[in-house]
């Protein structure tokens, strides 16, 4: 009888701590989200999300963060779509040629997570002064390597926890049939793995568009939208950081609104991605 | 044996770690008939199955010793084009491993017809692998839809016509009915039967039931070792080894 009602305290218990924790989670978000909604929203205006900067835009008046805007879908752009080129092929190599040493995949992935927990500001730090040996000023492609270094942990460990779960049956009855091993990687794998890859991307854009730090030295600030990869860009991120900074209330709260835009394009990136990989999970098979 | 000798092996030995695995395997698998490997789970039926077409190389820890032929062509030491010896047995597994793609472009990986141009053949080809799996009446009018949707039993016979199109000479087939209702099992014994006019047909099975109805030549494993090996109905009749005796009696231990 006691141990019974042991066990309902317990399950109790771990219920409550559970719902909770999730309680928290979902506070802390909406507080994040409401707050910058009731200070962005009201400065948000079409004038803000379709015009350069004029002169004296960070004293209040006239222009919008379009440069901020563009510029930033270029970088996260440009660093996921290098990264994505990098992370794809190691991380299949990872789990079809080294699968059979274990230890080998094992510090890899210990390595990966490593890389993940380093600050931004260390990999922008490391850009700058790789930037300074080579010459190379401030510029977009600079950043786009930069942000794909920062970004590249997070792709494949995430895209190689889908391959992790890849059963080995599949591969066999694939090599049975006379596949080679690239055709295996790249019409089984990335098959059978598509909404993972898609998770990694996105998961990956989120970080490469919101950073802060890793852009900060590697591709500057300007108003001027970038034509080409060796001119300067301006990021959300920063046109945030720079207009909080000052001193009017009127720059102050144009910088929620543009982390109410800077939350809108990941939303839509993450809506569309979700659309996208709903797509094809129908054609992964569930074992 | 009065039959052509399709596959030979010949002091086949596996150890994994210190594990022995397989202990000196001898056998000799006649040509289009059905050789039954038949075992209690753990037997080591399921490795030797590996050892012949030669799945055994993407596992480093498993060592393997001996030699194995087909044809008279060594294939386990062989270098060479291990896809090539891969693509002569068609494998069918313990359940069913379909490619995450269309039923349509499950049968064409094997075909490796990539020509545009041929696309009637290819066509014409698949639905050929279809029919012979007796698969093709339930799938002719969605063959674009993912083989994901099939059932177990359909998907296993998608396997089959998937195996049957890389046009191979033996069936290796590994207790392909353990996970399927009685009626799929039937269909694919049915089949078998049906096949072993053109193809070589190696089942591994527990169940001996499937293999009295199916075998014409029976090999009965126990923990690694080869313990009797002849045509079906002298093994089934007048078994000669105690162990054989009693697993067929249904009271091993």
């Amino acid at each position: 009888m006691t141990k019974k009602l042991l066990r309902k305290i317990e399950e109790g218990l771990f219920r409550s701590l559970m719902s909770l924790s999730t309680c928290i989670i979902i506070f802390a978000l909406c507080l994040i989200v409401f707050s910058i909604l009731i200070k962005g929203i009201p400065s948000l205006s079409f004038e803000m999300i379709s015009q350069t900067p004029r002169g004296g835009f960070y004293f209040g008046r006239e222009g919008g963060i379009l440069n901020a805007i563009i510029g930033s879908l270029y970088l996260a752009t440009g660093a996921t779509a290098l990264a994505l080129a990098i992370s794809l092929p190691v991380a299949l190599y990872m789990n079809l040629n080294l699968i059979s040493r274990k230890k080998t995949v094992n510090a890899i992935r210990f390595l990966l997570d490593l890389l993940w927990g380093i600050p931004s500001i260390v990999y922008g730090a490391f850009g700058f002064s790789i930037m300074i040996i080579l010459g190379m000023k401030a510029s977009l492609l600079a950043g786009i390597i930069v942000v794909a270094l920062l970004i590249i942990p997070i792709m494949i460990r995430a895209m190689d926890e889908g391959f992790k779960m890849v059963p080995p049956g599949l591969t066999e009855s694939s090599l049975s049939l006379g596949a080679t091993k690239s055709e295996i990687a790249f019409r089984v794998f990335v098959k059978q793995c598509f909404p993972f890859i898609i998770t990694g991307v996105l998961l990956s854009f989120g970080r490469a568009i919101g950073d802060a730090a890793s852009v900060l030295f590697t591709t500057g600030f300007t108003d001027r939208i970038p034509t080409s990869l060796s001119q300067q860009t301006a990021t959300l991120p920063l046109s945030v950081f720079f207009q909080l900074s000052s001193p009017i209330p009127e720059v102050k709260n144009r910088a929620y609104a543009a982390a109410v835009v800077l939350t809108i394009i990941v939303l839509m990136i993450s809506i569309l991605s979700r659309l996208i990989s709903g797509r094809f999970k129908k054609t992964s098979i569930k074992f | 044996m009065n039959e052509t000798c399709k596959i030979k092996v010949e002091n086949l030995n596996m150890h994994i770690g210190k594990m022995h695995i397989l202990k000196n395997i001898n056998i000799r698998i006649p040509k289009n008939k059905i050789t039954v490997i038949l075992g209690p789970s753990g037997c080591g039926k399921t490795t030797l199955m590996k050892c012949l077409n030669r799945l055994t190389d993407i596992y480093p820890e498993m060592h393997v010793a001996g030699n194995i032929f087909i044809d008279d062509e060594e294939i386990l030491h062989a270098r060479n084009d291990i896809t090539k010896i891969r693509k002569r047995m068609g494998l069918l597994s313990q359940r069913p491993y379909p490619l995450p793609m269309s039923i349509y472009k499950n049968i064409a990986f094997g075909l490796k017809i990539s020509d545009r141009r041929k696309k009637k053949l290819l066509d014409m080809r698949i639905e050929h692998y279809l029919k012979q799996a007796s698969l093709w009446d339930e799938v002719s009018d969605r063959l674009k839809e993912p083989a994901s949707c099939l059932s177990i039993g359909q998907q296993q016979r998608l396997c089959l016509a998937r195996g049957l199109a890389v046009d191979p000479d033996i069936i290796l087939a590994d207790e392909p009915t353990s996970a399927l209702d009685p009626m799929s099992s039937q269909a694919i014994e049915k089949k078998f039967i049906e096949l072993k006019k053109s193809y070589t047909i190696v089942l591994v099975t527990h169940i001996l039931r499937q293999a009295m109805r199916i075998a014409d030549y029976v090999i009965f494993m126990y923990l690694g070792e080869i313990i009797e090996q002849g045509p079906a109905r002298d093994l089934f009749n007048n078994p000669r080894e105690e162990k054989t005796k009693s697993y067929l009696q249904g009271v091993f231990y």
